[in-house]
């Protein structure tokens, strides 16, 4: 996987079946990491299904930066996971779903008392 | 050099506006965008004593997402504070590496229609599938079996006397016990054993199987599949298999899924009376509104700044008007839309499609080390 590795600090990766996907995402990660002073990739040819990723550093094993760039990179993806998540929550309860198929009594009758409020807050509007 | 830190003029810690403006926008000029490309490298601007490179904490601090619109089959949503890098693998994985199910093999027995057995095959093939995919496993080389397998049967006839008939995809019949066409082996001797073989080996009925019990499987209805003249039939079994939009397009989970960035319009000088209803006059999109200031006067506004198109028809028609408005796009800010085909909610194809780009790092990391 790792190519002509005289040098530790200075190495090309190819990875197999990957593409731009990865590839573009590991570069802006590797970029961002101060100890990194060249990252670019390139895909050798069109019907290869590989990538070859090529990493120098200041003084620190390449391997050491892509496997940090990977992680840091694990770590955003949680991130946007888990904000995105919560953000569709937060629309869902601002804009409850029509009542349709709720089994769960209690919550029917949770969803109607929100529903008659709602109700009330706009007739309150109208005398306003 | 730390002279040079000490003079007023240098901004340390701090871009200078022009610069920033480089950085975080796109300017669209009426010839041509400029400042389009992003600066990633973590040293770009350390002579100007900024750090250009994020933290993780920072962005955690920072990235920020907000559902516009959530329908059954769309979601839009903006997403703040993100590299494109990161957005474009989001985007590109969503087409095509997000796995879904669809008729791989049509076992056709009799057709008769005016499509023929392939131009049909195709057809069925891109019906999307209700079903969800992460219950299934990939097929392999593996034998079709009930975990990685829907059986659909599709039998319909026009009789003679009847007018001509639309056969949809509502008529594709969802087979939970596998194949129901015998599988011919010469030279064996069958029938002494208690079951036929067909062209699935199923060990027991999906519909046993506690993570389809709660959910049935169908194709997404009202799709015509052919049409039938009086006397012609279809007799099918079409099986479907889990794939990935890479191998063929029936796989992919979305209509489409794209991204745009927030566009930003700025009036760069007061813009007043006839030449603010020029402008607003000029906008197909009807981006700027005008707001009455006293004494008869009037004056333009920038009301929605989404709207615009980026047609730069309000900056059309003279050096004046290039002077005036400035359009940019702002670099980190994502409007992403993405259209289910119905296999998945929207919503849940994002995550999906996050948690794939994740699987693709622990690859990585799995193989250095």
């Amino acid at each position: 996987m790792e190519l002509g590795s005289s040098d530790a600090s200075k190495s090309t990766f190819s990875l197999t079946d990957e593409d731009h996907t990865l590839a573009n995402a590991l570069r802006f990660t590797s970029n961002q990491d101060p100890r990194v002073t060249f990252c670019g990739y390139s895909i050798p040819h069109p019907s290869d299904n590989r990538v070859n990723i090529r990493i120098q550093t200041t003084g620190e094993p390449a391997v050491d930066v892509l496997k940090d760039a990977c992680q840091d990179l694990m770590l955003m993806c949680r991130q946007v996971r888990s904000t995105f998540v919560k953000a569709v929550g937060d629309f869902n309860l601002r804009n409850p779903k029509p009542v349709k198929d709720i089994q769960d009594k209690g919550d029917k009758a949770v969803q109607d008392s929100k529903m008659s409020e709602a109700v009330e807050d706009l007739q309150d509007m109208h005398i306003d | 050099m730390e002279w040079i830190k000490e003079l007023p003029d240098v901004p340390m810690g701090k871009l200078p506006p022009h610069l920033d403006l480089q950085r975080t926008r796109v300017q669209c000029n009426l010839d041509a965008p400029i400042h389009t490309d992003t600066f990633q490298y973590s040293g770009a601007y350390a002579s100007m004593g900024v750090d250009n490179s994020t933290r993780l904490d920072t962005f955690r601090d920072n990235f920020r997402v907000e559902v516009i619109r959530l329908t059954e089959e769309e979601i839009e949503f903006d997403m703040i504070g993100i590299d494109p890098a990161l957005a474009n693998a989001f985007r590109r994985i969503l087409i095509s590496e997000v796995p879904t199910m669809a008729i791989e093999k049509v076992l056709i027995a009799n057709n008769t229609s005016v499509v023929q057995d392939e131009v049909l095959a195709h057809r069925l093939g891109l019906i999307p599938i209700r079903a969800d995919p992460r219950l299934f496993e990939f097929t392999e080389n593996s034998t079709l079996n009930e975990k990685n397998t829907i059986v659909f049967k599709l039998h319909v006839r026009c009789e003679p006397d009847k007018p001509r008939l639309k056969v949809k995809s509502n008529e594709l019949k969802w087979l939970p016990n596998g194949s129901e066409f015998p599988l011919v082996v010469e030279g064996s001797n069958q029938g002494s054993s208690s079951k036929p073989k067909t062209y699935t080996s199923f060990a027991c009925s999906q519909k046993s199987l506690p993570e389809f019990s709660d959910h049935s499987i169908g194709a997404m209805e009202e799709i015509i599949i052919s049409k039938l003249g009086p006397g012609q039939e279809i007799e099918l079994e079409a099986h479907a298999v889990k794939g990935i939009g890479k191998t063929h397009a029936k796989w992919s989970p979305v209509a489409t899924a794209w991204y745009r960035m927030l566009p930003e319009v700025v009036l760069l000088e007061e813009v007043e009376d006839k030449v603010a209803e020029q402008l607003k006059a000029k906008c197909p999109v009807n981006v700027f509104d005008i707001e009455d200031i006293g004494n008869g006067k009037k004056r333009a506004t920038v009301a929605r700044p989404r709207a615009c198109t980026l047609c730069r028809e309000c900056i059309r028609g003279g050096k004046e008007w290039e002077d005036r408005v400035s359009i940019r796009r702002v670099k980190d800010h994502f409007i992403f839309t993405i259209e289910s085909t119905g296999a998945l909610p929207p919503e849940e194809l994002f995550t999906e499609a996050v948690k794939i780009l994740e699987d693709k790092c622990e690859r990585v990391i799995s193989e250095l080390s």
